[in-house]
C-alpha cells in the first residue's frame, strides 16, 4: 500500500499525521498474537489489495438507497459514498450548532482553536489501527453541539460503499464535540451495495462536556462482504451521561473497540449492544471503562445470539483507579449459541484499584430454555416462531433503553427479519 | 374425546407413568389428584406433547386420532391446552401481541386468515371481563413480573381465548389466594360447555369446591390407584393420602 504518494503535506493537522504514520509503521497490522485479537484475525483482510483513495464520485439515488436511512422521521444527515461527502443525500446545519464535514473543521480557520484542542486528543495514540487512521483519514462527520443547546432533529452518519472498486478500504473519522449542558442523538451506520469487499476502519472521538447528554447508535448490518473495524472513543466530563448502543446483525468481520474515559465526578456511562448472527459472521466487542474520578457510574449489558458458523466475542475490561472511590460498574454479557458450529469466547477483565467500589459482572452461554419453548408451542405457534419469540425476549432488555421511538421499531423489524420469522404483529 | 390406553412414559431412564388409562368424554370435569411426584404434571405434559418425556407404551387419542408424533403446537390447534404451573416469562412481547400470535397461528394451521384486527380486540376485551382483567394489564409483558394470582388468571384468560376442547388446568390453584381462586374457577365454569372437557390436576380439594368435577382419580406411582365419584376428593381430603398407599400396597 503506498499511502505515501497520497499525503498532503500541507494539512492543517500534518504533525499529528507524521506521528501516526511513525507509531503504525512500528507497529503494524495487529496479529492473533495480541491478547486484545487472540479470537479475530485480521490475516485474510490484509491480502485483499484494497484502493485506498477512489479516484471516481460515485452518485447514488434517495430513493435507490432511502431504506437505509429512518426515513419515518426527520434527521440531519451526513452521507459518504466511497468514503468521499455526498451533499446531495446530506442535510447539514450552522443553524446554531454544527453538523457538517470533518474536511471542513480541518482546514477552515474558524475551526482552528476547537481542532487544536479536540483532534486526536482522546483516540489512542498507539492503538495501530487508531493510527493508521489518523494518518490517513480524510472525511468524517464534525458534530460541535454550544452550551445549553439541543439540535432539532437525530443526526444520521451513513456512509455507502457501491462496489466500483473491487475492493476498497474506507477510514472514516468523526469529531463530536456536545459541550455543557447540550444534547445530541446519533445514528451510525455502513452500509456496503454490492458484494464487492469493502474494510472500513473508523475512528470516532466524542467529548461531552459537563450535564451532556449524548445517545449514540451503531447500527451494523452489513452485508457479507463488508467488514468494519469500529474505534470510538469518548471522553466525558461531570455529570455527563452517555450512551452507546451497538446492534450487529450482519457483516463479515466487525470490531468494536469502544473506549470510555471518565474524567469528572457523576458520570453516567452506558454500553449496550445486541448481536444477531449467522453464516460466518465475526463480531468482536471490545469494551474499555476507565473510572478515573470517584462517584461514577458504568452499565454494560451485552446479548448475543449466535446460529450457525457464527463467531461471538466479547472482552469487557473496566479500570477502577485508586481514588475513583464510589464507582458503581456493571457489565453483563449474555449469549445463546443456537447452532453446534458457533462460537462465542467472552471475558469480563476488571482491574480495580479503589476498595469502596460496586463492580459486578457476568457471563452466561446457553441455549433456548426448553421449557419457554414448549410453553409457546403449546399455546400453538410453531416452534420456529416460538424459538423467535423466545431470542427476541432475550435481547429486548437491550432495545428498552432505547430512545428515538422510531429507530426502535426499526430494530425489532431487523431482529425479526435476522430471525427469520413474522410474528404477526410489530415487535 | 380424549383415551389413554396404558400410557407409560419416561423422562431419560426414568419411568413415571407406568400405564395410564383414562377416558374424557365431551362434557365431562375430570380431577387428578395425589401426591407430590405420583406423574400427575407429567401426565399433563405428555397429552401437550411435551418432548422431553419419552412414551415407551400405549398411547393418547383425541377424537379418535392418535397424537404420537404430533408436535405440541399441532396438539395445540386440534383443541388441546394446558394451563402451565409455572408460566413462563416473555419480556417485551405484550399479552395482547402474543395472543395475537397464538390466534393467527392456530387459524393459519386451519388455512383460515388473520383474525381481523377489530375483531380480535372485540374478543380480548370480551374475554379479559370474564376473567375480570384489567385493560391495563394486556399491553403488559406475558407473565413478566405477574403475581402468582395474575400468571393464573392469565392461564385461563389465554384458555377462554384458545377455546380448546380439552382443557387441562395443571395445579391452577397453587398460589391463588380465595378472591383469584373464585374468578378462575368462575371464568373455567363458564367456558365448559357440552363440547368441550376439562381435566383439573390439583393436590388439595379446595379447587373441586368450584370447579365440581364428575370423577376423580387418584395417582400414584404412575398409574390411577383410584377413580370415583367428587366424594372420593372430600374422602381424600379428610385421610389424607396414605391411606390410600397402604390399601394399594395390600
Amino acid at each position: 500500500m503506498a499511502f505515501e504518494n497520497n499525503v498532503d503535506i500541507d494539512h492543517p493537522v500534518h504533525d499529528v499525521r507524521t506521528e501516526a504514520i511513525r507509531n503504525f509503521e512500528n507497529k503494524g497490522f495487529p496479529s492473533k498474537k495480541e491478547e486484545a485479537w487472540k479470537y479475530t484475525s485480521l490475516n485474510s483482510l490484509q491480502k485483499v489489495d484494497f484502493s485506498i483513495f477512489p479516484k471516481e464520485f460515485n452518485a447514488l439515488e434517495y430513493k435507490d438507497v432511502k431504506k437505509y436511512f429512518l426515513h419515518e422521521i426527520d434527521t440531519y444527515k451526513i452521507v459518504f459514498i466511497d468514503g468521499m461527502y455526498s451533499s446531495y443525500l446530506s442535510e447539514t446545519t450552522h443553524d446554531g450548532v454544527d453538523i457538517c464535514l470533518m474536511s471542513s473543521a480541518l482546514t477552515k480557520p474558524m475551526y482552528k482553536q476547537i481542532i487544536d484542542v479536540y483532534f486526536n486528543k482522546v483516540a489512542s495514540r498507539d492503538d495501530s489501527l487508531t493510527t493508521l487512521n489518523t494518518a490517513f483519514s480524510r472525511e468524517g462527520a464534525y458534530i460541535y453541539i454550544p452550551k445549553n443547546k439541543m439540535p432539532k432533529k437525530p443526526v444520521e452518519i451513513i456512509h455507502f460503499a457501491t462496489g466500483n472498486e473491487t475492493a476498497l478500504l474506507l477510514q472514516p473519522r468523526n469529531l463530536i464535540i456536545v459541550e455543557e449542558n447540550a444534547e445530541l442523538q446519533v445514528i451510525e451506520r455502513h452500509q456496503s451495495l454490492t458484494t464487492n469487499e469493502v474494510l472500513t476502519n473508523s475512528v470516532t472521538e466524542i467529548y461531552a462536556a459537563k450535564s451532556a447528554i449524548l445517545d449514540y447508535y451503531k447500527v451494523q448490518n452489513d452485508l457479507g462482504s463488508a467488514s468494519l473495524i469500529d474505534n470510538t472513543y469518548i471522553n466525558q466530563k461531570s455529570k455527563s451521561a452517555v450512551s452507546v448502543h451497538t446492534f450487529s446483525f450482519g457483516g463479515k468481520l466487525t470490531r468494536n473497540n469502544l473506549n470510555f474515559f471518565q474524567n469528572g465526578e457523576y458520570i453516567d456511562s452506558t454500553l449496550k449492544g445486541v448481536t444477531i448472527l449467522g453464516e460466518k459472521q465475526l463480531v468482536d466487542h471490545h469494551t474499555l471503562v476507565h473510572h478515573i474520578e470517584p462517584n461514577c457510574e458504568s452499565h454494560q449489558d451485552y446479548k448475543g445470539i449466535y446460529g450457525e458458523n457464527s463467531t461471538g466475542v466479547f472482552n469487557g475490561k473496566i479500570i477502577v483507579d485508586k481514588i475513583a472511590q464510589k464507582t458503581n460498574a456493571f457489565q453483563q454479557n449474555n449469549n445463546i449459541l443456537i447452532s453446534d458450529k458457533a462460537t462465542i469466547n467472552t471475558k469480563p477483565q476488571l482491574e480495580i484499584f479503589a476498595d469502596d467500589v460496586k463492580c459486578s459482572h457476568g457471563c452466561t452461554i446457553g441455549q433456548l430454555d426448553e421449557e419457554a419453548l414448549f410453553y409457546l408451542q403449546s399455546r400453538g405457534i410453531p416452534k420456529k416462531e416460538a424459538r423467535a419469540l423466545l431470542m427476541y425476549a432475550f435481547a429486548n432488555n437491550v432495545l428498552q433503553s432505547v430512545r428515538i421511538p422510531e429507530l426502535k421499531t426499526r430494530i425489532n423489524k431487523l431482529i425479526a427479519n435476522k430471525l427469520g420469522v413474522r410474528l404477526g404483529f410489530e415487535l | 374425546m380424549l383415551k389413554i390406553t396404558d400410557l407409560h412414559a419416561r423422562v431419560e431412564d426414568k419411568e413415571i407413568l407406568r400405564g395410564i388409562n383414562l377416558e374424557v368424554n365431551a362434557g365431562e370435569v375430570h380431577a387428578i389428584m395425589g401426591p407430590n411426584g405420583s406423574g400427575k404434571s407429567t401426565l399433563a405434559a405428555v397429552i401437550a406433547g411435551k418432548e422431553e418425556f419419552e412414551v415407551t407404551q400405549g398411547s393418547v387419542e383425541l377424537e379418535g386420532e392418535n397424537l404420537e408424533d404430533t408436535a405440541p403446537e399441532e396438539r395445540a390447534h386440534k383443541g388441546i391446552f394446558l394451563s402451565f404451573q409455572y408460566p413462563v416469562e416473555i419480556p417485551g412481547v405484550t399479552v395482547t401481541n402474543f395472543m395475537r400470535t397464538a390466534i393467527n397461528e392456530s387459524r393459519k394451521a386451519k388455512g383460515l386468515e388473520d383474525m381481523p384486527a377489530n375483531e380480535m380486540l372485540k374478543l380480548i376485551r370480551e374475554k379479559s371481563e370474564l376473567l375480570e382483567i384489567d385493560r391495563k394489564f394486556l399491553s403488559r409483558s406475558l407473565n413478566e413480573g405477574f403475581s402468582g394470582g395474575e400468571k393464573k388468571r392469565n392461564e385461563i384468560f389465554q384458555m377462554a381465548i384458545l377455546e380448546p376442547k380439552l382443557a387441562i388446568l395443571d395445579e391452577t390453584d397453587s398460589g391463588l389466594d380465595i378472591d383469584a381462586l373464585r374468578i378462575v374457577a368462575n371464568g373455567v365454569n363458564k367456558l365448559k360447555s357440552k363440547k368441550n372437557a376439562v381435566i383439573v390436576i390439583t393436590h388439595y380439594q379446595r379447587l373441586l369446591e368450584y370447579i365440581v368435577p364428575d370423577f376423580v382419580h387418584v395417582l400414584h406411582n404412575g398409574k390411577i390407584v383410584k377413580s370415583g365419584g367428587k366424594d372420593l376428593a372430600l374422602e381424600l381430603e379428610e385421610k389424607g393420602y396414605d391411606w390410600l398407599k397402604n390399601e394399594v400396597v395390600v
